[in-house]
């Protein structure tokens, strides 16, 4: 038998030396797991700083240019922060477990891939104590922006891109392989739980564009230290070349984001419909699609930026597509509950929400994709509005769901029903509070990453923040209800935990020991 | 009475539908404004109905499928004795409902093309306007009628920051607003200066990003004379939300005595360049100036912020040879944030704002900086 995990109970220097040096793929996926928290929290907090100050017109809490500071981090830090770790420790945890694996297939280089993480945020979060404060040029960093206009800092934010970049490449590449190689026996590839599906979809995707990303930020670097003009129009570069790089990544990227959550929303909701998933192999099929349209819409993001009328067809049409799959996934995810047998616990509560709000947010984008009307769009707090019903109510949201989902199995402890409950309502009533109001500010006129704004604005801006305060709220109970399970929750030693749990990673006990599947399973 | 429970039912069910019928309202109020502007030109006209378009098909599109949704969550529920039947898959449900949609999307497709077409009909122009975005206002060039001119936001500081109540037009009122006449087909030609900035009137459908080093084109004709505004949607550093546009369409008779006026302007101005200001009108109109061109980075104070726009208390270049301070204005600082005011201020306000550099903030040079020390520096060039 192998040995088990140090804890406490053998000193702290080897309760220290386990995290730092596990190459478990639970540790790391826990590892994963409570640092993405911790980049949601603090993401959350320039938030609430935001919207703190938006709450009124005029500048009352902090100046302009640290604004524009907490605009960018905000959204630095929960994508690449918050999201994507979340999903990469959801993937350690249970990809193995969910393929009848030992563990990841480079399990060395899972350690490394989670370790440097926390050096990127440290480099990137530390610019906001320097001279010239953290990056302030939005998260997309147009050039020249973001280079002949940015604060020095701007060398530690290139620096912590590179380093995120990287941890997502390995992460993802270990994802490939350890789907490639080390399925138990039976296990084929159309018979893998969808999440697996989504990730390893997703994993292509994060390896073919995080090196764009890379070459983005490189040749900023240069430009800002090298004396090259790739994005600087008076040394014969085009700052609209920065836009189509950045988005050849951007694109993807929030499909990175989003499919992740398809999956995880498409585990939960047969087991609370006690159903099997409705058209499976179209759910496959429909996320390669949506991967591969991602490739080809990107400049939907620069409908403005005054491309050749030819382009902005090509982009509307291709755009447009998007479509087609993505209704072929909402349609198969109420078809599951159709004819089902329907309990609400909190998992999917989050993940009805979600398919609710993320088709919400998926019609402003057909609207979005439309050249014309995206003219009055662009940029404004619609937008603002679009992303969040798909990125919070689509990624946050199930990313929620799938930690009240799978926490049981993971500490061998019930969470409080109630609390849940009450957490999803808080939330799921604050989202829309605060991101239904910027529709209107935005069709309205009402641009985003405005410190200030005009006295129309003033009345959705107060509900908004109200909302986003509520939200915000709603993500501390969330963290008490995750400590209080952990610490205080109703043992349970039921390896289903839900009645219509399917799949390998509910036939292990419950809570799932440190090493499992040593000898394969045998899937039929 | 019934219609409006009817509504708030269906708001209920749908919040796409709170949108759609919260549009319906919008006329009614200013603050409380919810759908996009029908504009007075053909393009945001053609902008509106494509968006109403979208917005109806998305409305109906979710209510049946949220209805089915809510529907199938209300009957199915365990609670009500329901028992699950075992179903996975159904060839024929799911081809319908994959080649449906892209039906829509077909139908759709046209009235979007057609829409796109006319927001990029920008032949034939009657006038020109070139529309330059600069860190953190406008300048528009009448192409061919000499007429050229930096247009601002005059709301103050003060205001800003909560040290005086707020106006009516509380960042939405600008030193010289953009002037066009009714019934003219009017092309904008706009351009980035420094960083990309986009320039937007909601009311005309016009959103054009203003990239350095890159022209693009949009165009208005409208006959409903008024004040219409808008802003600056590309965030384009710390005065992004501070830079609006305001366009004052008139009749053309109107238009023509103004641009008149422009160019009678400019003659003045050209023939005073040459007198001598003492030293308080120049402390006075310097500090105007400062205000509105220099404070944004450099603060009030002279302090700056450090780390990004360097001190001018103290500093030497303030300090230094007159020469020197007139020369960062009029050839900027290559690699920096700091542009060239050449075209920006007159040779009277980059006189003033140097005089006043030099001697605000317990600077105390104790020179004179006239406009014609201006003039000589750029023709020395």
């Amino acid at each position: 038998m192998a040995h088990g995990p140090a804890t406490l109970a053998d000193g702290w220097g080897k309760y220290i030396s386990r995290w730092v040096f596990t190459t478990n793929h639970k540790d790391i996926g826990t590892l994963y797991l409570w640092f993405s928290f911790a980049m949601f929290i603090m993401g959350g907090a320039f938030a609430m700083i935001i919207r703190a100050e938006l709450f009124q017109p005029g500048m009352q809490l902090i100046k302009p240019e640290f604004f524009n500071q907490m605009t960018t981090m905000h959204g630095l830090v929960m994508v690449f922060g918050a999201i994507m770790p979340a999903f990469v420790g959801l993937a350690n945890w249970l990809i193995p477990m969910m393929i009848g694996a030992p563990d990841m297939a480079l399990p060395r280089m899972n350690n490394l891939s989670f370790w440097i993480l926390p050096f990127a945020f440290a480099i990137l979060t530390s610019t906001l104590f320097m001279e010239g404060g953290g990056p302030n040029f939005g998260w997309t960093f147009y050039a020249p922006l973001s280079t002949t206009y940015a604060p020095d800092t701007v060398n530690y934010f290139i620096f912590g891109v590179h380093i995120m970049g990287a941890s997502s490449i390995m992460g993802s590449i270990n994802i490939i392989a350890t789907v490639m190689n080390m399925r138990a026996p039976g296990m084929t590839y159309m018979k893998m739980p969808l999440f697996v599906w989504t990730w390893v979809i997703t994993a292509f995707l994060l390896v073919a564009v995080m090196p764009v990303l890379a070459g983005a930020v490189t040749m900023m670097l240069m430009d800002i230290n090298f004396g090259t003009s790739f994005f600087d129009a008076a040394g014969g570069g085009d700052p609209v070349l920065f836009q189509h790089v950045f988005w050849f990544f951007g694109h993807p990227e929030v499909y990175i984001i989003i499919l992740p959550a398809f999956g995880v929303v498409s585990q939960i909701i047969p087991t609370f419909s006690r159903k099997p998933l409705f058209g499976y192999s179209s759910m496959v099929y429909a996320t390669a699609a949506i991967a591969f349209l991602s490739f080809v819409v990107w400049a939907h993001h620069m409908f403005t930026v005054g491309m050749p009328i030819a382009g902005e067809l090509y982009f509307m049409y291709a755009t447009m597509l998007i479509a087609v799959p993505t209704g072929v996934k909402v349609f198969n995810w109420i078809t599951t509950m159709y004819r089902g047998s329907l309990t609400f616990e909190t998992p999917m509560l989050f993940s009805i929400a979600f398919v609710i709000l993320f088709t919400f947010g998926g019609f402003t984008g057909m609207m979005l994709s439309i050249a014309a009307a995206d003219m009055q769009y662009h940029d404004t707090y619609f937008v603002v509005a679009h992303f969040h019903y798909v990125m919070v109510a689509g990624a946050v949201f199930s990313g929620t769901a799938a930690v009240y989902y799978w926490l049981p199995k993971w500490c061998g402890k019930m969470y409080d029903e109630t609390m849940g409950k009450v957490q999803f309502w808080i939330a799921f009533i604050g989202f829309n509070i605060t991101f239904m109001p910027q529709h209107f500010l935005g069709l309205a006129g009402m641009p985003r990453r405005y410190a200030d704004y005009g006295l129309q604005f003033a009345d959705w801006n107060m509900v908004s923040s109200i909302g986003a305060f509520m939200y915000g709220g709603a993500q501390i109970l969330f963290l008490f209800n995750v400590i209080r399970t952990i610490g205080w929750g109703k043992p349970t030693d039921d390896p289903k935990v839900w009645e219509g749990a399917e799949g390998l990673e509910w036939t292990l006990p419950t809570p799932a020991p440190y090493h499992t599947f040593s000898t394969p399973p045998k899937v039929k | 009475m019934l219609k409006r429970a009817q509504a708030l039912f269906l708001g209920l069910l749908s919040p796409a539908v709170a949108l759609a019928m919260a549009g319906s309202v919008s006329a009614e109020s200013t603050t409380r404004q919810l759908n996009m502007p029908q504009g007075v030109t053909e393009v945001s006209q053609a902008a509106y109905d494509i968006h109403m378009i979208m917005m109806w098909i998305c409305t109906v599109i979710g209510i049946a499928v949220f209805g089915f949704m809510f529907y199938v969550m209300y009957a199915h529920r365990k609670s009500r004795g329901a028992v699950a039947a075992n179903f996975h898959e159904h060839h024929v449900v799911e081809l319908i409902w994959t080649i449906v949609p892209a039906l829509i999307l077909i139908v759709m497709a046209i009235p979007a093309t057609s829409a796109l077409l006319k927001v990029y009909d920008t032949e034939n122009a009657d006038i020109d306007i070139k529309v330059t975005g600069y860190q953190w206002k406008w300048q528009y060039e009448y192409i061919g009628e000499g007429v050229k001119f930096m247009s601002e936001l005059r709301t103050s500081q003060d205001e800003i920051y909560g040290r005086t109540p707020k106006g009516e037009h509380y960042l939405r009122e600008v030193t010289q607003p953009l002037v066009i006449p009714t019934g003219k087909k009017v092309r904008f030609l706009i351009t980035g200066n420094d960083v990309i900035h986009s320039w937007w009137v909601p009311d005309f459908g016009v959103k054009r990003d203003a990239v350095p080093g890159l022209f693009t084109a949009a165009w208005a004709k409208t006959d409903v004379p008024g004040t219409y505004v808008g802003e600056c949607t590309e965030l384009c550093g710390i005065g992004h939300a501070f830079m609006p546009v305001v366009v004052e369409v008139k009749e053309e008779a109107e238009y023509n005595e103004w641009l008149a006026g422009k160019k009678e302007e400019a003659a003045i101005y050209a023939s005073t360049i040459g007198k001598e200001w003492t030293f308080d009108e120049l402390m006075v109109r310097g500090e105007e100036v400062y205000e509105r061109s220099c404070a944004g980075c450099h603060q009030s104070d002279g302090n700056g912020i450090p780390g990004v726009f360097p001190a001018l208390k103290d500093s030497p270049i303030a300090l230094g040879a007159k020469e020197g301070h007139i020369a960062v204005l009029i050839d900027g600082v290559a690699g920096t944030s700091m542009q060239s005011f050449a075209d920006q201020l007159s040779e009277v306000d980059i006189a003033a704002v140097v005089h006043y550099e030099r001697n605000a903030w317990g600077n105390d040079v104790g020179d004179l900086t006239q406009p014609i020390d201006v003039l000589n520096y750029k023709q020395g060039q």
